[in-house]
């Protein structure tokens, strides 16, 4: 069942700046502006976990907002990816020794995937989003695989007793 | 066997009107903006999503209410299209808003709760002029069956411009557009989140946005029934007045809602009532 | 005629012996078992005289007529030691005022004082005898327990249940008693009897707060009573021509003019009871009495003898300047209390504004008088008994478990008292969701004064009047519905009122939703067509739609047992604050903070300070302006 796949093609996104300088937060705006213009691939900005599909975030994870993004992760309805954008979300980057990092995003929750740069160019980020959706994509076979499995175990199991 | 013919054709229809209408909009924004916008039938891709997604809730009851919701604004508007009689048809609509309301109640969540909260000060706004306008209708066409109001030869436009300015202004804040869409917005960022819808994912928050697309296509035909005496005018008309809305929607910033409740409310009181009263007088004195 | 006589004779036998009555158990019995009689005679009633149009009875008229006179001397006596007792002299010379004019009626026309026909019965008096005895007697049964408990709760109220419930019953007889007699003389006493026994239950708890504003209804109310001696005093000099003190001659009468002036008087008695402005403060004073007293005497049937003067006048009214400017003080206290409610948290005083807003429409539509608004005004008059009962019971239960009657303490009352909370859903969607009884008039009033001359300003009041009452009522029902985690159900309370009247009530409300057309068909349309030679009712199509939509709102709860399973939960979005799931989060310096929601109330807008007065001071002028209309139409 459902091999429509309409997931990638209206890809919600969610940003969130964890302790980033702005610099990667600006360029993931200028992705809006007209001279990218995401929304021609039908990516809309949510700000609300809970219509997200994907969690862009930009800068290294503190101590502060550790828990925030592990909120904001489990507030996502499955399934869902993660891009970490620029060199702080993928590492903590120049702030990595600072007393009050603990490191990438990927020291708090799954990263799927990682866009290098200081700052991150808009392109880079498109290509990022556009590779997350593959992976969303797939795991929305998975999800739907595994209900199946389950629904046919429960027949199956219902069918026996 | 008309009316049941138009109430079925709207509930098949109006999702897929509804959805174009949508997509459309989006493409006309986005070209005022200088963007390309996404494709026409991204609306339906949202929506298909939306049902692909896992059924989060922060309470099971939230379902409830929205399916509620869409079944009785899908009701209130096959009645509409079936010919019904219009203050019902007003009253099923204010029905099937509070459920919603409802339903962002009874998530218990701060940014739902302001958005519910708005949306019931939303209602109170345009309540006055919806009715006033059915009123408008009723005195001018003799009915308030939407059956004899799109039936009339009378041109009720001519006799109620006011009204229909008046109107006008309330389905902005129906449309849910700019400067009026305190209780939720299309727009991306907003200043409690998604406000009323904050707490609806998935299939639930798919409902919410068939049901809308299934109230502006009554909206619409709402509009249709001031120029009902000539469908060609009637449908330009229809067009033009959705053009101005998005127009709107694009030029304007969001207003508080002390501003969105004394709009509607002086819509209604001046452009609304000011017309009704000179009609009537002109009828006490024609009769 | 037997059962007329025995409606209002009964609960006089009842209520004496309820004073030798101590036991809670005992008294229990009595009252659910006369309860049961009362209930089971008017049915018996609508049954012996639904088909049958308006019949009258000679009945016995000498002794009876005495005797009213003589009690009405000895309450006028009480009013006075009362008044000196709390040294509140204005009452002492209203009461002196009123027996000085009825001594003056009953010696200088003598002659004029004779009703053919003293009682009479007809389909909007069944209409009333039955909200009377049925919802009345049900709200006696559960003031039983309720008194019980609050005695309970409020140890230092000294316990006079004996005298509560003696008057409580007496009150019914004397309701009874209103809403059959044909003689005015006869109305008019039992009008003072609902008077005294309002202001005797609202000071129950003889606080100085409970106090005053008993004095504060009894002088309204005596101002009211005033205007209906000077009426009668009107209609017995001009006798001849008007029709003297008899009820039908009166409406009967041909030279409408003369009419108009006792009607104009016995309307404005009409408005102080139904509290419209500027007489809206007593009723909000009353909410200090038990609950129970709020739900028989300030929402479902003492008032309603006020709306029901104003009903019966409204065929003199129809189409007079006099009845327009009544049905505007209607109008106008419709829109302003709908407005005011919006800013009040206290539930008692919600429903207060609500009765006041609804008792007005009502004025409105027997105002302006035509066929369509009676219709409209009885339907009314029916659907708000029946639901408003139900919510000033349930707010009284409530308060009991929750300990507050404020409406942000209702939150989440459907988690902690879910049977409650389904039974106050229902009472509020009755009040003015769209399949529901209110709705329906209110429907039928705005395509009645469409046809109207000037009936704009009816519709533009009843546009935004409505739009406001959505407000009010949809965010107490979010109070509700909001599932609020980790709190306590406390429907098993320790204090168990009995829930059965409850249930019943909850029962008749979507009753009277389904039933609806026959209760029209049956009663309201034949009295109206009996008036006024058309009747009114809703188009066959629009009931199917009704009743499709009220089914459809019963089977889709249903839909719960579909979400049960599958659905993955998570708490509320909180800004990306982890939070628990009942809305704690960890706040700066290291405290644990408490999200709180509460509802607008906008009271810089729709305060009672911003719209109480320029209310007032437009009703009281309309009021002075019906006399003025009804002396120049003489």
């Amino acid at each position: 069942m459902s091999t429509m796949a309409f997931l990638k093609r209206s890809p919600w996104i969610l940003h969130y700046d964890a302790s980033s300088c702005n610099g990667c937060d600006i360029e993931v705006l200028a992705c809006l502006t007209p001279l990218y213009d995401v929304e021609r691939f039908g990516i809309i900005n949510t700000g609300n976990p809970k219509h997200a599909d994907i969690l862009l975030i930009t800068g290294g994870i503190n101590e502060l907002n550790k828990a925030v993004v592990r909120n904001l992760y489990e507030q996502m309805p499955e399934p869902k990816v993660v891009v970490a954008i620029g060199a702080c979300a993928a590492t903590g980057g120049i702030f990595r020794e600072c007393y009050n990092i603990t490191g990438g995003v990927d020291k708090v929750i799954p990263v799927d995937v990682y866009v290098p740069g200081c700052a991150a160019r808009p392109e880079q980020i498109i290509d990022g989003v556009v590779t997350a959706l593959g992976i969303l994509e797939e795991k929305r076979m998975k999800m739907s695989g595994a209900a199946q499995t389950k629904e046919e175990t429960r027949h199956a199991v219902g069918e026996s007793t | 066997m008309n009316w049941l013919i138009g109430a079925v054709l709207f509930l098949i229809l109006a999702p897929v009107a509804g959805g174009l209408i949508a997509g459309i909009d989006r493409k006309i924004t986005a070209r005022m903006q200088g963007r390309v916008g996404p494709p026409l039938l991204q609306p339906f891709y949202d929506v298909g999503k939306l049902f692909e997604k896992e059924n989060v809730v922060v309470t099971t009851a939230q379902n409830f209410y929205v399916l509620v919701y869409l079944i009785f604004i899908a009701l209130s508007g096959a009645l509409f299209f079936a010919g019904g009689d219009l203050l019902l048809i007003v009253f099923a609509f204010t029905l099937a808003h509070v459920f919603l309301v409802l339903g962002a109640y009874a998530v218990h969540s701060p940014y739902s709760h302001i958005g519910a909260e708005r949306e019931l000060i939303q209602l109170m706004a345009y309540e006055p002029m919806v009715i006033l306008a059915a009123v408008g209708l009723y005195m001018v066409t003799n009915s308030f069956y939407v059956a004899d109001i799109a039936a009339t030869t009378v041109p009720a436009i001519l006799y109620l411009p006011g009204v229909f300015l008046g109107f006008a202004t309330i389905l902005t804040i129906k449309l849910r557009k700019s400067p009026f869409d305190i209780s939720t917005s299309h727009h991306a960022h907003q200043e409690i989140v998604k406000g009323i819808t904050t707490e609806f994912s998935g299939s639930t928050l798919a409902q919410v946005e068939i049901a809308h697309w299934y109230e502006n296509v009554f909206l619409l035909g709402f509009v249709y029934l001031f120029f009902s005496w000539n469908p060609v005018i009637g449908v330009v008309a229809v067009a033009i007045t959705y053009a101005a809305e998005i127009f709107i929607d694009n030029v304007t910033a969001r207003v508080r809602w002390q501003a969105a409740l004394k709009s509607g409310w002086l819509a209604a009181g001046i452009l609304g009532l000011g017309n009704l009263a000179i009609l009537s007088y002109m009828m006490l004195g024609g009769a | 005629m037997q059962t007329l006589l025995f409606l209002i004779l009964f609960p006089i036998l009842v209520a004496c012996l309820l004073l030798f009555v101590k036991r809670t158990t005992l008294r229990y019995a009595v009252v659910a078992l006369s309860a049961l009689v009362i209930g089971g005679a008017s049915i018996y009633l609508l049954m012996q005289y639904a088909l049958e149009g308006a019949v009258y009875f000679a009945a016995p008229s000498e002794a009876a007529s005495l005797a009213m006179v003589a009690i009405e001397m000895g309450l006028a006596l009480f009013i006075v030691y009362m008044g000196a007792k709390f040294k509140n002299y204005l009452a002492i010379v209203l009461a002196v005022v009123q027996a000085a004019l009825v001594v003056y009626l009953e010696t200088t026309f003598s002659g004029n004082l004779h009703a053919v026909n003293n009682l009479f019965i007809d389909q909007f008096s069944i209409i009333m005898a039955l909200i009377i005895g049925i919802i009345g007697s049900l709200i006696a049964v559960y003031a039983v327990r309720y008194m019980e408990t609050y005695h309970r709760h409020h140890p230092e109220v000294r316990d006079r249940q004996t005298m509560f419930f003696f008057v409580t019953f007496a009150f019914l007889a004397a309701m009874f008693g209103l809403v059959f007699s044909n003689n005015l003389m006869w109305v008019f006493f039992f009008w003072e009897i609902t008077t005294i026994t309002s202001f005797l239950l609202i000071g129950y708890s003889e606080t100085e707060e409970a106090t005053k504003n008993a004095f504060l209804a009894l002088v309204m109310n005596l101002l009211g009573g005033v205007a209906f001696v000077v009426a009668l005093i009107f209609l017995a000099a001009t006798e001849p021509v008007s029709g003297g003190i008899d009820l039908a001659r009166v409406l009967a009468s041909g030279d409408a003019a003369i009419i108009l002036i006792p009607a104009a008087l016995i309307g404005f008695a009409g408005i102080t009871k139904a509290a419209l402005m500027p007489f809206s403060s007593w009723l909000l004073g009353a909410m200090v009495a038990p609950t129970p007293v709020s739900a028989l005497l300030h929402s479902s049937t003492m008032v309603k003898a006020g709306v029901y003067i104003l009903v019966r006048f409204s065929p003199v009214f129809a189409g007079t300047f006099t009845g327009f400017s009544i049905g505007l003080v209607g109008g106008v206290t419709f829109v302003v209390a709908s407005a005011i409610a919006i800013s009040q948290s206290n539930a008692k005083l919600v429903l207060a504004y609500s009765t006041i807003a609804n008792l007005g429409l009502i004025a409105a539509c027997a105002g302006v008088g035509n066929y369509m608004l009676v219709w409209a005004a009885i339907l009314l008059i029916v659907f708000h008994a029946v639901a408003k009962s139900l919510l000033f019971l349930g707010t009284g239960a409530i308060e009991h478990r929750v300990g507050s009657r404020d409406i942000e303490d209702m939150e989440g009352l459907i988690v902690r008292m879910p049977k409650m909370a389904v039974m106050m859903f229902i009472g509020i969607a009755g009040m003015f969701l769209a399949p529901f009884g209110m709705l329906i008039s209110k429907w039928a009033a705005i395509e009645a004064f469409v046809q109207v001359p000037f009936g704009l300003v009816f519709i533009a009041i009843l546009a935004y009047g409505s739009a406001v009452t959505v407000f009010f009522w949809a965010k107490w029902m979010g109070k509700l519905v909001a599932v609020t985690r980790e709190t306590e159900r406390v429907e098993k309370g320790f204090f168990e009122e009995p829930w059965a009247p409850l249930y019943i009530i909850t029962g008749l409300v979507i009753a009277t939703v389904l039933l609806f057309p026959v209760i029209s068909s049956t009663l309201i349309e034949p009295y109206v067509l009996a008036i006024y030679g058309v009747t009114a009712r809703l188009a066959q199509a629009n009931v199917g739609i009704m009743l499709l939509m009220i089914a459809l709102l019963l089977i889709l709860p249903v839909s719960f047992l579909l979400f049960r399973r599958s659905a993955k939960h998570l708490p509320a979005y909180m800004g990306g604050r982890p939070a628990t799931p009942d809305l704690h989060f960890a706040g700066s310096l290291g405290l644990t903070r408490e999200v709180q929601t509460r509802n607008y109330y906008l009271t810089e807008y729709f305060g009672e300070a911003k719209l109480f007065l320029p209310g007032a001071v437009v009703c009281t002028i309309l009021i002075l302006a019906s006399w003025v209309l009804a002396g120049v139409a003489l």
